[in-house]
């Protein structure tokens, strides 16, 4: 079949646009099908229901959170809550003291755990650990019989019993398989234990130093009576033991380990979590590079870090068990004590413990974003009932449809049959806008807020507003005497700047929104932005081809009384040719009637 | 209903027209007048803040009997528990009742909460109670206002690069400001609570009033670029007609962004009550009604003020008048749109004198010379041009 030169051009277009529309919806049902999008775009909280909670710090005697603190604290929270693959969150400050967090659906434990713990990441060194229990179990013996349970393993889990968690340099080879260092090296330096004092009696031995002031974080000098005192009966097995503990930097704790296997008593803090440029989770690779089963987090320090951390573990190296251990404390808990094998002096290390692939990574990754100043209690956790939004949602999207058919019958009087271009640009408009919608949800968890929704229906009639403009300036033309056809090419040429221009103005407006507004104001300017950048799409590749399409129809070129285009109606004033050797004479009282019947 | 292809036709032609430029004065009166019940509405009464701005407590009894009587039986629940409690007793949705109080302590939250509960025979656990800080809405404002100046900054930039002169951006932008203070000014007035929604709908007013604004400006530019070719019209006769040929076009563009916010706006008030929905669709309604009203009524006027002091416009203003007086004409449309063929134009069309149709060329004052075109005076007749195939 022939095509009409003059509508090459329109149908190219056109198909193009189908392409486009086609491709995007593939892509959905694609990302549908294999990947984790949905056909419905995702709610925002005020529509889908969702968790608030309030945090409250946790403070130690009548200390006070600073403004600073929080809003630092907020930060690394923002950042936490990121990585946790939740969007829509926000997380805001409260009567300057509170940290409340809102976010989408009902977040499982441990998520709202990862996100509320302080994750205070400390490297102590180890000046004496015990069974977390009380059994009497000698600990620290100059003569090397630290065996069995004494030198127990901090990931206390039944599989891992005979492994021993290590801390290795890149350059050490890691997991030294099996044997436990900590008993040869106790054993090769019995003399050095000799400095503690040793109580054989029942009950776990406890080191206490003597009055003189301690050299070092290593020094046994640091046990005071209360500390051994404290020590002796604190029980891991009991719930809750550590709730009220006091964690100073700069004084030795006496803490358990994660699971409660262990009780430890630990020298000041040697390096601190922020000394922490990264923290990467995965596999300890063996020997031969295949990743091992066992879960490690790879820490890297900064340089300050990196010299702290050699200083400690060469110190620690010489000492004996188990006072070659160092302990890696999260949160005032111990999570791995491993034997220090080597000095480590390119602030590269690993650590091992009772982890699993996934609480590595949520560890490592808060270990990354830095330590909250502050830990928080939850104090309060609500749920958002859905109901009230899902019923404003229900009442907008009636709105919504009431608003279009009023523009729809609104265009239709001004317009007549144009109209109807109208209406059906304003719906694939509203199929690309789903669209995107949809796959923005998939791709960047953009969610739909009812400000969004309130966005969208505004955008109907400011969608149809370009296209006024654009008939408009095709009427003008008429009226100036033009064939329709060179009409529509010449209302186009100039109906296209001002339409650049004006949206140009409102991107302009919604994108300085998205950038400094607060975040509930971004799902409004994002949709706005959105609409905007798609109705120019839509006037280009949609509006216009059609109507150069039905321009050369007999109907509208022709210039019928129901086209919207009708010459005489327009009160064209010239005569015009109307092609193959015709010309239409317009009536200049045709027009004048009309006017004179407003 | 008013056929408005055929006001359309009058209005481009010239033919009817209204003076928006000559009458400049009216226009300013008026909006002085709107500015000035803005101001004593924003000084005497002040803006209405809701709970997110003014800090306090507030509670929702959800999924209630909301009956007749129901601001009363809370706002007794809420003075049983503390007597000074000026409550504010709203329905939202169709089961929900909203209670603001103002800051509230934790006991007296929690006596509220239980009042409430009894007085509407639920658990007090399906009472809600939230407390806001007045922090989080300064920050919100404030944020509004930083986005404010940085958008006025670039927009001014952007549209003197794009209409080639400063004066449209500030003309634009005056109207702009006036749109948002007089928004601002009705809210005060009518005592309409202001959101953080609301902020969002006073914020989008900025597109939207610049929207109309670009529009009416561009078709002054093309109408100024054409006076200054053939120097017909001067610079404010072209603006007005620029106004009054884009006047329909206004109208049209205005009544469809409305309907939709019409729609919402009715929906909200019937059916849902205060929320993101009613809050934002007010103010859009409110600021695309007066931003429709200023870029015809302020801006343009405006425009014409700042530019006509400059030489170019001045001598412009002359030529035309002596084009005028040599023509015993009005201003019509073919006097500054683009003409294939001036001597066939209908000129001469007084709104009163059209009533009958004039013949062609009538009017023309006997004895002048008749002017060589200009497309004549240059070389021979200019051929139609028609793109090369590749291009049609």
């Amino acid at each position: 079949m022939a095509i009409n030169p003059y509508n090459r051009k329109p149908l190219k277009v056109l198909s193009a646009l189908a392409a486009i529309i086609l491709g995007l919806y593939g892509l959905l049902f694609a990302a549908s099908t294999w990947g984790q999008a949905q056909w419905k775009p995702k709610l925002g909280l005020d529509l889908e229901g969702g968790t608030q909670m309030i945090l409250q710090p946790v403070l130690v005697g009548n200390a006070r959170v600073t403004a600073d603190q929080l809003n630092q604290a907020r930060d690394i929270i923002v950042q936490r809550v990121d990585s946790n693959g939740i969007s829509g969150a926000e997380v805001t400050t409260r009567q300057g003291s509170n940290i409340v967090v809102t976010m989408p659906g009902t977040p499982d434990k441990a998520t709202e755990d990862a996100i509320r713990r302080s994750s205070q990441m400390r490297f102590r060194p180890v000046l004496a650990a015990a069974a977390g229990t009380n059994q009497p179990v000698p600990t620290t013996t100059p003569t090397g019989t630290a065996t069995g349970k004494a030198t127990g393993t901090p990931t206390g889990t039944a599989t891992k019993t005979s492994k021993v968690p290590t801390a290795t340099g890149t350059a050490s080879t890691s997991a030294k398989s099996g044997l436990p260092g900590a008993f040869l090296q106790a054993t090769t330096s019995p003399a050095a234990g000799s400095t503690s004092t040793t109580a054989p009696t029942g009950g776990a031995t406890t080191p206490t130093g003597s009055s003189t002031k301690p050299v070092d974080a290593s020094d046994l000098a640091n046990v005071t009576p209360e500390l051994s005192k404290a020590f002796q009966e604190l029980d891991c097995s009991k719930k809750g033991v550590l709730d009220g503990i006091v964690d100073d930097p700069s004084k030795p704790l006496v803490t358990c380990s994660d699971d409660g296997a262990e009780k430890y008593i630990l020298g000041k803090v040697e390096v601190r979590g922020d000394q922490i440029k990264d923290a990467v989770a995965g596999y300890q690779p063996l020997s031969n590079g295949q990743p091992s089963n066992i879960v490690e987090i790879r820490l890297s320090f900064n340089s300050s870090g990196t010299k702290d951390f050699a200083k400690v573990t060469k110190r620690l190296v010489s000492l004996p068990d188990p006072r070659n251990r160092f302990a890696v404390t999260l949160d005032s808990r111990v999570v791995t004590a491993p034997v220090a094998q080597a000095a480590i002096l390119d602030g590269q290390s690993s650590i091992t413990g009772s982890f699993t692939i996934e609480s590595a990574r949520q560890l490592a990754n808060q270990l990354k974003f830095g330590a909250l100043p502050v830990s928080f209690a939850l104090q309060t956790r609500d749920q958002i009932s859905p109901t009230l939004g899902s019923e404003q949602l229900r009442m907008g999207l009636v709105a919504g449809i009431i608003g279009f058919v009023l523009v729809f019958l609104y265009s239709m009087v001004q317009y007549r049959a144009l109209g109807l271009v109208t209406v059906a640009s304003i719906i694939i408009a509203g199929l690309l806008t789903y669209v995107a919608i949809a796959l923005l949800g998939w791709s960047h968890n953009f969610r739909l807020d009812m400000a969004g929704v309130t966005g969208l229906i505004v955008a109907i009639g400011v969608t149809a507003d370009s296209f006024i403009v654009y008939f408009e300036r095709i009427r003008d033309e008429v009226r100036e005497g033009r064939p329709l056809r060179a009409a529509v090419d010449t209302g186009w040429r100039r109906a296209r700047r001002t339409i650049l221009a004006a949206d140009g103005v409102n991107f302009l407006a919604a994108f300085v929104l998205y950038l400094l507004a607060s975040s509930n104001v971004r799902g409004f300017a994002f949709t706005l932005g959105l609409t905007t950048l798609i109705d120019l799409l839509i006037v280009v590749m949609f509006t216009h081809p059609l109507v150069a399409l039905l321009a050369s129809t007999k109907f509208f070129g022709g210039g019928h009384r129901l086209s919207g285009l009708d010459p005489e109606r327009l009160g064209a004033k010239t005569v015009r040719y109307a092609g193959r050797g015709r010309v239409a004479v317009a009536r200049p009282a045709a027009a004048t009637t009309d006017g004179s019947a407003l | 209903m008013i056929n408005f292809a055929a006001l359309g036709n009058d209005l481009y032609t010239g033919k009817r027209s209204t003076d928006f430029v000559g009458r400049y004065k009216q226009w300013y009166v008026v909006s002085g007048v709107f500015i000035l019940l803005a101001a004593i509405g924003l000084v005497w009464h002040g803006l209405n803040l809701s709970l997110e701005f003014r800090g306090g407590s507030e509670f929702r009894v959800s999924g209630v009997n909301v009956s007749q009587g129901y601001e009363q039986k809370a706002k007794d629940a809420v003075n049983s528990v503390q007597a000074a409690g000026a409550a504010e007793v709203t329905k939202v949705g169709t089961n929900t009742v909203r209670v603001q109080t103002e800051k509230l302590s934790d006991a007296q939250s929690e006596g509220v909460q239980e009042a409430l509960g009894r007085a509407f025979g639920t658990d007090s656990q399906k009472v809600s109670a939230s407390f806001v800080g007045p922090s989080w809405g300064a920050s919100v404002s404030q944020k509004a206002l930083q986005a404010l100046v940085v958008f006025l900054a670039l927009v001014s930039i952007v549209m003197a690069l794009y209409f080639r002169t400063w004066k449209m951006a500030v003309a634009g932008l005056v109207a702009l400001l006036h749109d948002l203070f007089i928004t601002v000014g009705i809210y005060a007035l009518a005592g309409f609570e202001v959101s953080p929604a609301t902020m969002i709908g006073f914020l989008t007013i900025l597109g939207y009033s610049l929207y109309d604004t670009v529009v009416v400006f561009d078709k002054v530019r093309e109408n100024t670029s054409e006076a200054l070719g053939n120097g017909r019209v001067s610079y404010s006769q072209a603006a007005n007609l620029a106004v009054n040929q884009t006047l329909v076009r206004s109208i049209n563009t205005t009544v469809v962004a409305l309907l939709p916010i019409a729609a919402i706006l009715v929906i909200g008030f019937v059916f849902l009550g205060p929320g993101t929905l009613l809050d934002l669709a007010l103010a859009l309604f409110v600021g695309i009604g007066v931003g429709a009203y200023s870029s015809i009524f302020i801006a343009t006027p405006l425009l014409v003020h700042l530019r006509s002091k400059e030489p170019q416009m001045m001598e412009l203003d002359k030529k035309a008048a002596r084009y005028q007086a040599r023509h015993g004409g009005t201003v019509s449309a073919s006097d500054a749109a683009p003409v294939p063929h001036p001597a066939d134009a209908v000129e001469a069309a007084d709104a009163e004198a059209a009533r009958e149709p004039a013949p062609v060329g009538a009017t023309r004052t006997a004895g002048v010379v008749r002017e060589t075109h200009r497309y004549a005076q240059s070389g021979p007749r200019n051929q139609p041009k028609r793109p090369p195939k590749s291009r049609r």
